[in-house]
């Protein structure tokens, strides 16, 4: 089902994970760590994942970025089965999609200074010929990345830059080879607050400016609301989306009991408004293992709405609503139903 | 000495004062030089009371935590100040407490919690050893005590004794292991703790779990609390009072309303800009421009000078000193806090541009 698609994605989707799973063998058993996952993303459309380690976002990036092959469903690229292509086709979508990873400390080569790391992905893709290319161009993605003077940093190491600073050249790489995509994974994370925001916008102006889509993986829902602000959430709990929706609808008005217990869980920085925040009880605080899932819908061990003989018989899909929102709950899609049911007649 | 316990001090703290820490400095011998980790801090701490410390990383709030409890590594060195303690009537200075009396002053007055979940605990032993072994080392020998006291204590933070104490460090989550940790800190029933980053790393639901967590058992056995955190949320949350930290000293010290609400250093102004938020309208947001600076060369007068969207030439002369706005309560060290105030008052797009116009 991609009704993702056909809600908000408008024209065709860039990029496209159909119904995918991704299983993996642990000492313990096979998890599915992440199950029928569907998504869609436009041209330069900035969605963010969010939810809890072990939610499988950081899976769905890698999926998404080509890097892991699903166990069933497909990874659509421009409309083509990626895992089906090879040769320079496939090349080209290793370079449309890249990735930047969490901890910029241990993504950079130490022994590499900015301008080796920077001009190797040029060569390899042969956008540069010679030295003279090669540091313009990176020169060029230096500025692009707002590491300026360029001169200054082309022949830095990594232990010579802050965390921001190293996190930009992670970006830039990523920018080396013209990307489309841009799946970055809790890529603002390990960097001080006071820069976190300036890195943000950095991803979001070089989506306005070259059109890339931008898909965050973050479990901090004031990032993922800032920088989703005019694109989407989806948010995640055990291996499946469970709501999918604009970000003010997301944080201002969840529709599913887990997304609403995030919202209230999280601390603010307003000590009136944080210590008078409405919680939601959850029933039972332990996740269960990806080993032992819960019948029915997984969340509904915990989940404050659960309805005997429903919940746990029942396993919930992903489901429009008005307000283009997609909600993977009985009882949600239930309460909002009135317009929820014009909308599947229509 | 002529004192009649070791490390008393002829001033005395007064009755509802637990610490106070007076012009402390501490540098590290490296070989580029010496860093000046903290430069004249100086706070008090009351009973009962919350104080968290914000600040980026390099800001010397760790260093300035760890050195209450004289954990600093060996190449770190007090070069100046006093850490009074009160201890039932006497007052100590932990600065000069030896070797002996600082392990009896260590977790018995005050106990620390290390950063969640990474290296605190012993891998190979369960966890009844750990609690044993914490508690022997501080010369609790009966584990029949031991056993009902870390019993109480796992309660106390909602895990079941029987399944945790057997349990080892690998089997526990993140969440788990900081709850046994806050309850091994504890044990020997301290008036201070100290917490570094106790929320860091950890889901938002058991983020806020711990943070439920922490504000109960304050409530319910009346310790006082020092947290160190990057995370501004989280002060809003416990604290009672703010310490900002830049560039290894304090740039404010206020209530918590104050500081959210009233803050006079543009450091502390800039790092709550600098945050977006869940509820409400999402404004505008806008990093700090600029970095930290390098603590073995800090930029004459102001260190905060070079980022400022406030800085005027004189900011460039003299380090300023702490000092009271408003109220006698709420300090801060600038000397262009008036126009910070000032700034504060006016129309939301007025702030942002301003803030937005740093170097």
């Amino acid at each position: 089902m991609t009704v993702s698609g056909d809600i908000t994605v408008k024209g065709k989707p860039l990029i496209e994970l159909v119904g995918v799973s991704r299983t993996f063998k642990t000492p313990g058993g096979v998890i599915k760590a992440v199950d029928s996952v569907s998504l869609a993303l436009g041209q330069s459309e900035a969605m963010c994942l969010v939810g809890e380690s072990g939610c499988g976002k950081t899976t769905t990036g890698r999926l998404l970025a080509g890097l892991l092959r699903p166990s069933s469903g497909q990874l659509l690229f421009e409309g083509k089965d990626v895992w089906t292509t090879k040769g320079e086709e496939l090349a080209r979508f290793r370079r449309s999609v890249q990735l930047v990873h969490q901890d910029p400390y241990a993504s950079l080569n130490p022994i590499r200074t900015v301008y080796q790391t920077l001009s190797a992905p040029l060569f390899r893709h042969k956008r540069a010929r010679d030295r003279r290319g090669a540091v313009a161009a990176v020169t060029d993605l230096l500025q692009r990345v707002g590491l300026t003077p360029p001169a200054d940093f082309l022949v830095k190491y990594p232990h010579q830059l802050s965390g921001g600073q190293r996190q930009r050249v992670s970006i830039a790489r990523a920018l080396s080879v013209d990307p489309r995509v841009i799946v970055a994974d809790e890529a603002v994370s390990m960097v001080d607050v006071s820069i976190r925001i300036s890195l943000l916008n950095l991803l979001l102006a070089l989506r306005d400016e070259f059109r890339v889509t931008i898909v965050l993986i973050t479990h901090d829902l004031a990032v993922a609301r800032y920088f989703a602000r005019k694109g989407r959430i989806g948010v995640m709990y055990l291996g499946r989306v469970v709501e999918l929706a604009g970000s003010e609808p997301v944080v201002g008005d969840p529709a599913h009991p887990y997304s609403a217990a995030l919202v209230a869980a999280i601390p603010e920085a307003d000590p009136t408004l944080t210590r008078s925040k409405e919680r939601v009880e959850l029933r039972s605080a332990e996740v269960p293992s990806l080993l032992r899932l819960p019948s029915g819908c997984t969340f509904h061990p915990r989940c404050p709405l659960f309805e005997e003989g429903l919940c746990d018989v029942k396993e919930p899909e992903l489901l429009p609503l008005p307000g283009s929102r997609e909600v993977a709950c009985h009882v949600a899609v239930r309460e909002r139903a009135p317009a929820a049911e014009l909308l599947a007649v229509r | 000495m002529p004192s009649t316990k070791a490390g008393a001090v002829p001033e005395r703290l007064e009755a509802d004062q637990v610490l106070s820490v007076r012009g402390l400095s501490i540098s590290y011998a490296t070989r580029r030089g010496a860093v000046q980790a903290v430069r004249d801090v100086s706070f008090d701490l009351r009973r009962g009371e919350t104080l968290a410390i914000i600040g980026e990383s390099g800001s010397g709030k760790t260093t300035l935590a760890v050195s209450l409890i004289r954990l600093s590594p060996r190449t770190a060195r007090i070069t100046k100040g006093r850490i009074l303690y009160r201890k039932d009537d006497d007052t100590i200075d932990v600065a000069s407490l030896p070797d002996d009396d600082l392990r009896e002053f260590r977790w018995s007055e005050c106990a620390m919690v290390f950063q969640a979940a990474l290296n605190s605990f012993n891998p190979v032993i369960s966890i009844w050893e750990q609690f044993l072994d914490t508690a022997q080392a501080h010369g609790m020998k009966n584990a029949q005590e031991v056993r009902a006291r870390s019993g109480e204590l796992l309660r106390l933070v909602n895990l079941d004794p029987e399944r945790v104490l057997r349990a080892y460090p690998h089997e526990l989550s993140g969440g788990m292991k900081q709850r046994v940790l806050i309850a091994m800190s504890l044990l020997l029933k301290p008036s201070i703790i100290i917490l570094d980053e106790p929320t860091t790393a950890l889901d938002i639901l058991t983020q806020r779990a711990i943070i439920d967590l922490l504000r109960k058992l304050r409530e319910q056995l009346g310790f006082s609390m020092i947290f160190i955190s990057h995370d501004l949320s989280l002060a809003a949350e416990l604290a009672d009072r703010v310490l900002t930290m830049y560039a290894g000293t304090v740039v404010e010290r206020a209530s918590v309303k104050d500081l959210f609400y009233r803050p006079r250093h543009p450091y502390s102004m800039g790092l709550l800009r600098a945050v977006p938020r869940v509820s409400g309208a999402l404004g505008s947001v806008v990093s700090i421009a600029g970095s930290p600076p390098d603590l073995i060369d800090l930029p004459e007068g102001c260190t905060y000078n070079p980022r400022c969207p406030f800085v005027i030439d004189e900011c460039r002369v003299r380090e300023p000193e702490l000092l009271p706005v408003d109220t006698p309560q709420h300090d801060a060290r600038c000397i262009r806090w008036k126009h910070v105030a000032e700034l504060l008052g006016k129309d939301e797009a007025v702030v942002s541009e301003k803030m937005a116009t740093a170097t």
